[in-house]
């Protein structure tokens, strides 16, 4: 269902925030240092990592919520910079937050909530094709028409979340950045608001980047997966790829600790433990971010930071030993 | 296929499929309750909060009703009959007395309406002047209250919202105003005031209301807002940290509208019970400005004016201070006793 022309395309892209260590002293950290990648057009992208590696970051710079301060993002083949474009970009281009308690206004109706996005880009000329759109996206995402004169502390969480993605089809996207959009709900509800995005992107031709730290969740609704650690992209490829051909060290690890649901493979399945803890990205290692927890750390890898090559078509990967290790 | 029954025990002839207005009546949707419902039904509760609020009702509306009947006016001083020389029977009449030719008329068995709080040294019905002093009164207070809403809550929300220099520079003028001993700049404020708006509006509907008003007024929107827009910006520096805002901003939405449509509807409570609690403090600004002269002009009463005025015969007529000193604190009293009632009716964080 995807081809190949990309939406999105990020180049370069840092994001570092100043952190006041002293009274005048302040350091940057690098929550976001240096990532590239492309998203093409009606597929999806799933982003995964743990806590603090800049997952949440990188979506919202590329939205601009956050000014990169350094790299290009560019949306179409065209570059977003100005105010102009980012107005402009933003009728494009929308986001699904990963709380939906606190991410949906209190004092506002459900109407009011969804129709927002409208009001703000003048999309609607009369109250009456207002209404009716909004209708239409309360009907999208599986809400019944009565509960539009509601409040949103009146809803369930998986309610509020089919709130707030109405909310993001206001516009008429292509491109969604879905912010941990299930990770605040049940299993249960996880199930009908994933397929709700898939059926989604099948009605509307959206393309998603899918946020998320639960592996299961994301090789269901992604194309490609790419890795992140500590503000590092570690490797990116298709989602069967990955889940099978893990180059990267983390990614090895990181996948290992998928449960498995059938007790008898879990018991074959090695579970890769990493040592130690995440390092603070105020003082990050040098070289390889991921040297200091690494199994297969060596010299080069605390001199030179690995480049982020393709090893096979489509499957790129940040290590220096990536060759030697998966022989 | 057919369905297994699922016990022989039951019989199902008992049970019949529920019609369409049977339907209705199982699904009923419970009446959305607003925050603000939520908060009058809690207010309404508070026993303190409601009777203090029905003493204001009264207060008020008893000052814009009573006037319209009253046979008496404020500034009619009832000696002075044109062509006639001033009788000199109707000044500083005590409660239930009256003047020399009404007393005539009642002896011709004619029936005079009873001045209830006597008169004042120039021959006023002085009852109607309390009336009248607390229409003035109130109304100084709900003004000024909200000229300092209107000015505290703009200025706190910009400061708020945008951060950075912007509030650097505004709190810093705030900590510059709150620096100044407040009395000593309300009585020169309003001396300079009264001096340069005379001639200003001279001539225009302005005139009526009186230069010394709106000086106060002026003060008040130079000086109060301080408070109100440091609280403000408060409740703004916590509420844009939600993520409802972000995803405003991820909108596409500006800074005017996520304050309008965002910040402001969310800190509604807090600003709705510092206005509350701000009019008291505007009445006894009034009233302290006018004991000093610096209030009101000369025929029109307010309630501190009248004070003022009553200490010259203090020891002669006491209920004459007696009378404005207890409206005073009566509105006062009731309004910062219906304003903490407002507080915890709708401030969230006090909930049970």
């Amino acid at each position: 269902m995807a081809d190949n022309k990309p939406i999105i395309e990020v180049k370069n892209l840092k994001e570092y925030f100043n952190i006041n260590t002293g009274l005048f002293r302040s350091k940057p950290l690098k929550a976001v240092d240096d990532i590239s990648f492309s998203i093409n057009k009606g597929e999806t992208l799933g982003l995964v990592g743990e806590s603090g590696c800049g997952k949440t970051t990188v979506g919202r710079t590329i939205l601009h919520l956050y000014n990169p301060t350094a790299g290009e993002i560019f949306y179409d083949g065209k570059l977003i910079k100005s105010k102009a474009d980012i107005r402009e970009f933003r009728k494009k281009a929308t986001m699904v937050f990963q709380d939906p308690y606190s991410s949906l206004n209190p004092r506002m109706t459900v109407s009011d909530i969804i129709g927002e996005p409208l009001d703000v880009h003048k999309l609607c000329s009369s109250k009456k094709e207002r209404q009716e759109r909004i209708l239409e996206l309360m009907d999208y995402v599986g809400l019944n028409s009565e509960h539009a004169a509601r409040y949103a502390h009146e809803f369930s969480g998986g309610q509020r979340q089919r709130i707030g993605i109405a909310r993001a089809l206001a516009v008429n996207p292509d491109f969604i950045v879905c912010d941990e959009p299930v990770s605040a709900l049940d299993v249960s509800i996880q199930a009908q608001v994933i397929n709700m995005f898939d059926e989604l992107q099948e009605k509307l031709g959206l393309t998603y980047l899918f946020i998320a730290h639960d592996l299961l969740v994301v090789r269901h609704i992604s194309d490609r997966i790419a890795v992140m650690y500590l503000g590092h992209m570690v490797e990116l490829a298709s989602a069967g790829e990955i889940y099978d051909h893990p180059l990267h060290p983390y990614s090895k690890s990181l996948l290992s600790a998928v449960p498995v649901p059938d007790p008898k493979a879990a018991r074959a399945n090695k579970r890769i433990v990493l040592s130690g803890d995440i390092p603070s990205p105020l003082n990050a290692p040098s070289g390889c971010p991921f040297r200091t927890r690494c199994a297969y750390a060596c010299d080069r890898c605390a001199e030179s930071m690995p480049e982020f090559k393709e090893v096979s078509p489509g499957h790129f990967v940040a290590c220096h030993r990536a060759d030697e290790i998966n022989g | 296929m057919k369905k297994k029954r699922f016990t022989f025990h039951v019989d199902l002839d008992m049970f019949n499929p529920a019609s369409e207005k049977d339907k209705e009546y199982m699904v009923q949707m419970r009446e959305s309750s607003t925050f603000f419902k939520d908060g009058v039904k809690r207010l309404y509760k508070n026993k303190i909060a409601f009777v203090s609020f029905l003493v204001i009702v009264i207060i008020a509306v008893s000052s814009i009703v009573i006037p319209a009947f009253w046979p008496y006016s404020y500034e009619n001083q009832l000696g002075v009959q044109p062509g006639k020389p001033v009788d000199a029977s109707y000044n500083n009449l005590k409660p239930f007395e009256y003047g020399r030719t009404e007393q005539m008329k009642i002896d011709g068995g004619e029936k005079v309406f009873p001045h209830l709080f006597g008169t004042d040294s120039a021959g006023r019905d002085y009852f109607i002047r309390v009336v009248y002093g607390t229409r003035v009164s109130l109304a100084v207070g709900l003004f000024a209250s909200i000229i300092v809403l209107i000015i505290g809550t703009l200025i706190g929300s910009i400061s708020g919202y945008f951060g950075g220099k912007v509030d650097l520079i505004i709190m810093r003028i705030v900590d510059i105003i709150y620096s100044l001993p407040d009395m000593l700049m309300v009585i020169l404020l309003s001396a300079v005031f009264k001096l340069t708006l005379t001639p200003v509006i001279a001539g225009t509907p302005l005139e009526k209301i009186g230069a010394n008003i709106i000086s106060l007024f002026l003060v008040f929107a130079l000086l109060y807002w301080v408070s109100m827009s440091r609280l403000i910006r408060g409740q703004i520096l916590s509420l844009r940290e939600q993520e409802y805002v972000l995803s405003a901003q991820a909108t596409g939405a500006k800074g005017s509208w996520i304050i309008r449509k965002h910040l402001i509807p969310n800190c509604i409570s807090v600003v709705i019970i510092s206005a509350a609690l701000q009019i008291p403090s505007a009445i006894f600004t009034e009233s302290y400005l006018s004991f000093l002269g610096l209030g009101v002009n000369a025929p029109m009463p307010s309630l501190g004016s009248l004070a003022s005025e009553a200490l010259n015969g203090l020891s002669s007529y006491p209920y004459r201070l007696v009378i404005p000193a207890v409206v005073i604190s009566l509105i006062v009293l009731s309004l910062n006793l219906f304003g903490d009632g407002l507080r915890d009716a709708f401030d969230p964080k006090l909930n049970n």
